[in-house]
């Protein structure tokens, strides 16, 4: 059978093909069953139901806001709805889909069977971890059925200590319940890489998403820590009045903001990394290739996480710190930048000399390459001091933090999903509608978010229910890309839902990819391997996987 | 033909009313704005070059016609570039930033002061000699002016994109930035800050006058009462000079020139006393005792506003002898003249 020249993609034939009848997903029956799972691979799947769902909340949300900011006028719904608006869409989008959504899912599903191992360090953690994602959920959901809340996502006091009295604490509570659960996920996977890897898995024959998870981890578990201390704080500060934050009673407004970027800052990093690699994966199977320079890509992620945790003052430039301070975080700011620079050069030059083919999983991850390029740059202007000064608190940082997040993480977060649904289902989805959502999703963001690097550098204030006329036709312009994204946001839900049932059978290895987890049957067994695999090559060895899988072709022949 | 005559109009009309580009009102502006096309320039090019290697690569090595790849391991020269090159981008960035931010947040000596209290959903606006503004700040071209800023409640923050300034308004500490106007006219000011209900409604006008019509403007709207008039007024009800007599045997330091001196305090430490000093010493003064009086003034936390404040501040400034501090205390009613508080009268 000759192969078509456009795609690696190979199908069992479909009249005799079977999804096998013995898989993670089949090997129990019953909600119980589920619930009850230690199993990471259903773990996994809990949590992208999850987040998905909070997913839709969270971008309905989304979608009011830009309905709101149509017109300049406050006219669609009240101040306080719209703050509550831009709460929510922030708390659950970062908190409940972002943080978990690679690590979580992806990363539950894949880590251990990349590593050659059985499950995670902690199986029942693990399920804890999700149980507690769950209760911070509930929690996010009662705070909004009774009413909301209005801090923003940053909590900033004495706002939310002392002046609104709506559901601080809830909301408080529910990110501190979820900030466990990250800790125990990064927790899990730290002790999983370090003592769970199979016989021949050298640090250096780990795939690069193994990598990036490990410095996500290290960022979650020391930094969410301090989160919870800051959250912690507010909540005392706000029932008891303890005076931390409060300059009356000698206090400091200005510590909570320390506290609260300490971990937010690194948290940016919790989020992009593991979506870096997943394009890691991603580009070195559509181009047949090792990923250029692996070594430096590997320490570039730890490098990011390190630096990460020693910048978080950039948030704070205009806040009246010391100048010479600014400076010292600054300077950091710009040596953070350069391993991000250092990864997407390797991504292209691993291109060079490939044999390319262009499946939706690489649509996505060419579209992360060119929004996170443009979102990362951008933090270079904010990291200039002068520049800051202009630009911070305008649309200009919420066009950048979205071309990183949502221009970077979720198209990392798409193309992962769609690269590893024919492992995790053991179907194939559509190939030309998926093609079709990645270009629509390219398009609608930068409709929504370019006009409103122009509104920032107009001044146009973040958070702001009303603006001046002025500023309405880039408003529109954005509204007008929001709606053609959540299009494309959409479509994928609703034809990965459809190949569940109707998707043709994937086999064992769709994409011809080299990983571990390409080795064994789609769905996996619940032990993943029937004897733990001997790792005796590098990582990303086409080779290795040709010479592998020649006796099967001449055999089938 | 095809698009409507009212949707043309309606377009033509938005798009000649639409803003790309803010204005440059100010001193600074041209250098934020050239230190801005910089980055532009980086990200464009930065873009234009990733998507220059990515498509290149896409069409030489797509798999129709390179079939079969070539491992290719790395090259450190190679990586060792695309270090070097952005890390010295990203440094010229940091430098030129810096030298901007510096430039932005130490105000010139001979620069005029105004004083800004934010507060739920307003600004206030206070002019040494004495004009009260809501909402709205009237300053001259070709004169440093210096914002000594403070908030009443919650974070704000003071942006006027036009003169690329901004900065955060805190609780209970003042900050400073400062700008020189260049252009007459009417620009935006906006709270940047999420500060509650109103935050979108915490809006100002900055209006810019040619030095005479600001002349003209401050005699039209003074309130009679410059903020030192209005300190030593508030000096005298709140009863600080029975304390603070200047007298060889009072109970209180004497006040006279204490502003730009430098004060040995009880706890050991030095300290040079500016606007933050004085504040912090009438709010907080068992903190702030001087060396060789005794902690035994009580604390005004609650009983003056962050406006009152602002006038015994300047009245401090502007106090260089006790003599009428001495004089409002032996005659019962206080002296309250329009003519200058500042020393017009040298004993």
């Amino acid at each position: 059978m000759s192969e078509p020249d456009n795609t690696i993609l190979r199908l069992p034939d479909q009249s005799t093909a079977r999804v096998p009848k013995k898989n993670f997903i089949t090997a129990e029956d019953g909600l119980l069953s589920w619930l009850l799972t230690g199993d990471h691979k259903r773990i996994a799947m809990l949590y992208l139901i999850s987040i998905t769902v909070f997913f839709f909340i969270g971008g309905a949300f989304a979608g009011l806001i830009r309905l709101e900011l149509l017109t300049p006028q406050p006219d669609l719904v009240a101040s306080d709805t719209y703050n509550k608006f831009f709460t929510m869409h922030g708390v659950i989008m970062v908190f409940l889909f972002l943080v978990p959504s690679v690590p979580a899912t992806l990363g539950n599903f894949l880590m251990p069977i990349m590593l050659g191992a059985r499950d995670l360090a902690f199986p029942k953690i693990n399920l804890l971890s999700w149980y507690l994602y769950v209760v911070g959920g509930i929690m996010v959901l009662t705070t909004m059925v009774l009413g909301g809340v209005d801090t923003g996502w940053t909590f900033t006091t004495p706002l939310s200590t002392h002046y609104l009295n709506t559901h601080v604490v809830t909301t408080g509570l529910a990110v501190f319940v979820a900030g466990f659960s990250s800790i125990f996920t990064g927790l899990n996977f730290i002790v999983t890489i370090h003592r769970m890897r199979c016989p021949g898995m050298t640090w250096f024959r780990m795939p690069l998403f193994v990598w990036s998870h490990y410095a996500a981890s290290i960022l979650m578990v020391l930094g969410t820590p301090v989160l919870a201390i800051a959250i912690v704080l507010v909540m005392l500060e706000r029932l008891f009045g303890i005076g931390v934050f409060d300059p009356t009673k000698g206090g400091d407004p200005l510590l909570f903001q320390h506290l609260f970027w300490f971990y937010s800052h690194p948290a940016v990093y919790i989020m992009i990394l593991p979506g870096m690699g997943v394009i890691s994966e991603v580009i070195s199977t559509f181009s047949r290739k090792r990923v250029f320079g692996y070594t430096a890509v590997a320490f570039s992620s730890v490098a990011i996480a390190l630096f990460g945790f020693f910048v978080w003052e950039h948030h704070m430039f205009i806040m009246g710190v010391s100048n010479y301070s600014a400076l010292v975080f600054s300077l950091l700011t710009m040596l953070v930048a350069v391993p991000s620079a250092i990864k997407i050069f390797n991504w292209s030059f691993t291109l060079q000399q490939g044999s390319i083919t262009f499946e939706t999983p690489m649509l996505y991850a060419f579209g992360f390459m060119g929004l996170f390029t443009i979102g990362g740059l951008t933090g270079v202007y904010l990291g200039s001091l002068g520049m800051d000064i202009h630009l911070t608190e305008t649309y200009f940082i919420v066009a950048h933090f979205h071309f990183v997040m949502v221009g970077g993480m979720l198209m990392a977060f798409l193309a992962g999903v769609h690269f590893w649904w024919p492992k995790m289902t053991g179907r194939m989805y559509p190939e030309t509608l998926s093609k079709m959502a990645a270009v629509i999703t390219f398009i609608g963001f930068n409709l929504t978010f370019l006009p409103q690097f122009i509104l920032g550098y107009l001044g146009m204030p973040r958070r702001y229910h009303a603006y001046p006329p002025e500023f309405q036709i880039l408003n529109v312009l954005s509204t007008a890309g929001a709606t053609v994204l959540g299009i494309g946001y959409m479509l994928p839900i609703l034809y990965l839902a459809w190949s569940l049932k109707y998707g043709p059978v994937a086999g064992d290895n769709p994409w011809q990819a080299t990983g571990l987890e390409w080795q064994i049957q789609s769905p996996p067994l619940t032990e993943n391997f029937t004897e733990i695999p001997i790792m005796d090559h590098e990582a990303y060895d086409y080779d290795w996987l040709e010479h592998k899988t020649k006796p099967e072709v001449t055999t089938v022949g | 033909m095809g698009i409507s005559p009212v949707l043309w109009q309606f377009l033509i009309k938005w798009l000649t009313n639409s803003a790309l580009f803010p204005p440059e009102a100010s001193t600074v502006a041209p250098w934020m704005d050239s230190l801005y096309f910089f980055l532009l320039g980086m990200t464009v090019t930065g873009v234009v070059l990733v998507g220059a290697i990515v498509t290149t690569f896409s069409l030489r090595y797509r798999r129709s016609v390179h079939p079969v790849a070539t491992q290719i391991e790395g090259s450190t020269l190679l990586e060792a570039t695309w270090t070097i090159i952005p890390l010295g981008i990203f440094l010229v960035a940091f430098v030129w930033g810096a030298l901007l931010y510096f430039r932005i947040y130490n105000p010139p000596v001979n620069s005029m002061n105004v004083y800004i209290v934010g507060k739920q959903w307003m600004w206030k606006a206070e002019h040494p000699g004495g004009q009260h503004e809501i909402n709205a700040l009237h300053v001259p071209t070709g004169q440093p002016i210096q914002l000594t800023m403070i908030s009443q409640d919650v974070f704000h923050s003071f942006s006027i994109p036009a003169f690329r300034i901004k900065r955060e308004v805190i609780p209970g500490r003042y900050s400073t930035v400062w700008f020189e106007a260049t252009t007459p006219g009417e620009y935006h000011l906006f709270c940047t800050q999420y500060c509650g209900t109103n935050h979108s409604q915490m809006i100002g006008t900055i209006t810019v006058l040619s030095p005479d019509d600001y002349k003209k403007w401050t005699e039209e709207s003074t309130s009679g009462m410059s903020l030192a008039q209005n300190g030593e007024r508030l000096f005298a009800s709140m009863g600080c000079n029975a304390c603070h007599s200047g007298n060889a045997a009072a109970r209180g330091p004497s006040l006279a020139g204490v502003y730009g001196s430098t004060l040995q305090l009880t706890n050991g430490s030095q300290v040079q006393v500016n606007d933050a000093y004085l504040r912090d010493a009438i709010l907080n003064p068992s903190e702030h005792v001087t060396a060789g009086y005794a902690p035994i003034m009580p604390t005004y936390q609650g009983q003056i506003s962050e406006d009152g404040l602002i006038d015994l501040v300047e009245y401090l400034k502007t106090l260089d002898s006790n003599y009428r501090v001495q004089q409002t205390l032996t005659t019962s009613e206080a002296d309250q003249a329009a003519h200058p508080a500042s020393g017009a009268v040298k004993p």
